[in-house]
């Protein structure tokens, strides 16, 4: 009789455990093993973390894996893991964009028309860095500033 | 292994847990095969600890304890546990395992160290309850029990391995007279049957002179007196004399050490 | 007068604190003593079974109606909430990851000391004033291989499945309340939910902390017991001993855990 119960009661927490992973969570299975890397530097990353996604058309097709600064190109070098399954051209783009108005960033990449494929440890050219608020407040109010200068000095 | 006559040599015995209290001192026995022996004294004259030692659950500081030829605080865990399971031990007040049924606790030695099939300890389990007078109660747990009838399932239960040496921490504690000479009379008949030794520690007198082959007097940790239940309720040692025969005033002081009366009163101002 | 005020009180804190450290060091020995017994625990499964009985089987109602409660605080409180920045869809986001993340393996866990945790100690007290850990080892019988190691176990197995199931019940309250109650879209509700909660980032943290509360809970709550003085005011003491002890030790390691686990997310 005890034995029922018991094994009832694991049987339940187990199933709980199963029900979290399955429906509450997603199980994203997102392994570094069935991915190839692909690096892509920017000129500012704003507020991009490492294990963002990187989306294309809106798909999840991989994750940013390291995120450091190249000294000697004063730029950020991000390391980026992509699905196995998806290949992209080696003109794609990567741009970095932000979901929704404040939400978390991410890298969107659109697919080019070269017939050469990205391999393991090649380099996006394109890319295309964060919208940093600042620096288009400060262009909206440079820009501003011109207009009116240029309307006085008519 | 060499056979002496006796079962349990105890030489030179000192204990304490703080050397200023010794709470036992120069302690000598000799418990002979298949002899009931009884060591009384007043609370808190060490004979539960006497016990302890002898079962290796302490060791001695100084002096040697030693059963059935070995010495018993110089064996390894695995020896130590060898040697218990021929000892039987009866706790005061019982000690039944409350979780347990009368029958699964007379079964526990059985089946924790022993292989035998089921049908077998069933068996054994069932002798060994009707030897005490429970065969009936055997599906009852301890909380459905009398004191006099826990006891008796204590009994059963550390004689299930049929010891060589059963050892009892007050059997007599807190039992009506009927239970009192049941139990007496199981002690000795048990002792005799199983061809075993037994030391009974307690401060009945009545009941255990009745039955003992040899009796140990203890007080503070010394052997005051000791020999045959005859001798010692002739004796005229005054500290055996007031424990026979239970006065109230004597070598044991009624009083507590306290100040003078008449300071604590404030009189003598 | 404030000289010796102070010396006292310094000295007794001096006295308590090696005191404390003395028992730590004695409650280090038991675990490991309890871990180096525990073959006859999975040789006898139905020792273990037995325990997981009284700790895990007994604690479920207390634990599921909590869950319950709980999520739907979480559901009610967090619609408020989020209303006034019109983000109610994210109320599944919300429930889903403080009960995953932290409230489903704290909360159970306290909640487990209190019931089960309490209820090892005050046991083990009882068999100790009562002798009968001492009759068990004049049997030749381990009493921490036969007595305690199984309740340690079985405290540990439990525990990840006690929270596992609060986390559970709690979504289902917040979906009670937030979607059936309150009207909020049930498609975002679910579908915001699973994008948010990641198994590996959430809910596997959730279950580790779980994992590591089982067993600071359980060898608390087993070596008060054992360690209790055998009278009646002893095994209270120690019972009420471990209540707060396990209580503190679990926040404590929340925050070590979490610091750990969610650095930079």
């Amino acid at each position: 009789m005890l034995d029922l119960w018991v094994g009832l009661f694991v049987c339940a927490g187990i199933g709980a455990l199963l029900v979290l992973a399955l429906k509450v969570g997603n199980m994203s299975g997102f392994s570094v093993a069935d991915s190839y890397k692909v690096y892509a530097e920017f000129d500012n990353i704003g507020g991009l973390k490492p294990r963002a996604p990187v989306k294309s058309a809106g798909v999840v097709v991989g994750r940013v894996a390291d995120v450091t600064f190249d000294n000697q190109s004063f730029r950020a070098r991000v390391t980026l893991y992509i699905d196995n399954r998806y290949k992209f051209p080696k003109d794609s783009s990567a741009s970095i964009l932000t979901a929704g108005l404040l939400g978390e960033q991410y890298i969107g990449m659109d697919g080019g028309g070269d017939d050469h494929m990205l391999k393991d440890g090649e380099r996006l050219m394109i890319t295309q860095s964060a919208v940093v608020l600042e620096k288009i407040i400060g262009q909206f109010l440079y820009g501003k500033a011109a207009e009116t200068g240029t309307e006085k000095g008519k | 292994m060499a056979h002496s006559d006796n079962l349990v040599e105890i030489s030179g015995l000192n204990f304490w847990y703080d050397k200023s209290r010794p709470i036992l001192s120069g302690i000598d026995m000799a418990i002979p095969r298949g002899k009931v022996v009884s060591i009384m004294g007043i609370s808190g004259s060490g004979k539960t600890t006497l016990l302890r030692l002898i079962g290796g659950a302490l060791k001695p500081r100084q002096g040697q304890v030693k059963v059935a030829g070995k010495v018993i605080h110089e064996l390894d865990r695995d020896g130590l546990y060898r040697m218990r399971r021929r000892m039987g031990m009866l706790f005061q007040f019982g000690a039944l395992f409350t979780d347990l049924s009368v029958f699964d606790n007379v079964a526990f030695q059985m089946r924790e160290h022993t292989d035998l099939p089921e049908a077998m300890i069933r068996d054994m389990v069932l002798m060994k309850l009707h030897s005490v007078g429970l065969r009936g109660a055997h599906r009852l747990l301890p909380s459905e029990l009398s004191g006099g009838m826990a006891r008796r399932v204590a009994l059963a239960r550390a004689i299930a391995l049929d010891p060589m040496l059963i050892m009892y921490d007050e059997p007599f504690a807190g039992l009506d007279p009927i239970s009192l000479g049941v139990i007496g009379n199981l002690i000795r008949r048990l002792n005799d049957a199983l061809g075993a030794t037994s030391i009974v520690v307690t401060h009945d007198v009545q009941e255990s002179l009745k039955m003992v082959d040899y009796v140990y007097y203890l007080s503070e940790g010394l052997i005051v007196a000791k020999g045959a239940p005859k001798e010692m309720q002739a004796s005229a040692e005054p500290l055996v004399r007031q424990f026979v025969y239970g006065e109230p005033d004597g070598p044991v002081p009624f009083q507590y050490p306290s100040a003078d009366y008449r300071d604590d009163l404030m009189l003598n101002r | 007068m404030f000289n010796r005020f102070a010396i006292v009180n310094v000295r007794t804190i001096g006295h308590h604190t090696v005191n404390g450290l003395w028992r730590l060091g004695y409650a280090s020995r038991f675990f490991a003593l309890i871990l180096l017994q525990s073959g006859t625990s999975f040789r006898r499964l139905r020792l273990i079974i037995r325990e997981l009985y009284f700790t895990g089987v007994l604690s479920l109602i207390i634990i599921l109606v909590s869950g319950l409660f709980v999520g739907m605080v979480l559901g009610l409180q967090g619609y408020q909430t989020l209303q006034t920045y019109g983000s109610e869809s994210a109320l599944g986001v919300l429930v889903a990851l403080s009960l995953v993340r932290e409230l489903g393996p704290v909360v159970s866990a306290l909640l487990f000391a209190s019931r089960a945790g309490s209820a090892m100690t005050a046991e083990i007290g009882l068999m100790k004033a009562t002798e009968q850990l001492s009759a068990m080892e004049m049997m030749a019988v381990d009493p921490i291989a036969r007595v305690v190691a199984p309740r340690f176990w079985a405290g540990v197995i439990s525990m990840p499945l006690l929270a596992a199931m609060f986390s559970a019940m709690g979504v289902f309250g917040g979906y009670l309340v937030g979607v059936v109650l309150i009207g909020v879209d049930e498609g975002s509700f679910w579908s915001q939910m699973q994008n948010a909660v990641d198994f590996r980032e959430d809910i596997v943290n959730g279950v580790i902390k779980s994992f590591v509360f089982g067993v600071a809970v359980t060898w608390i709550a087993l070596f008060e017991g054992y360690d209790a003085p055998p009278t009646a005011e002893g095994v209270s003491g120690a019972t009420t001993r471990t209540v707060v002890t396990s209580s503190l030790a679990i926040l404590g390691l929340d925050f070590v855990l979490t610091a750990f686990m969610f650095r930079g997310v």
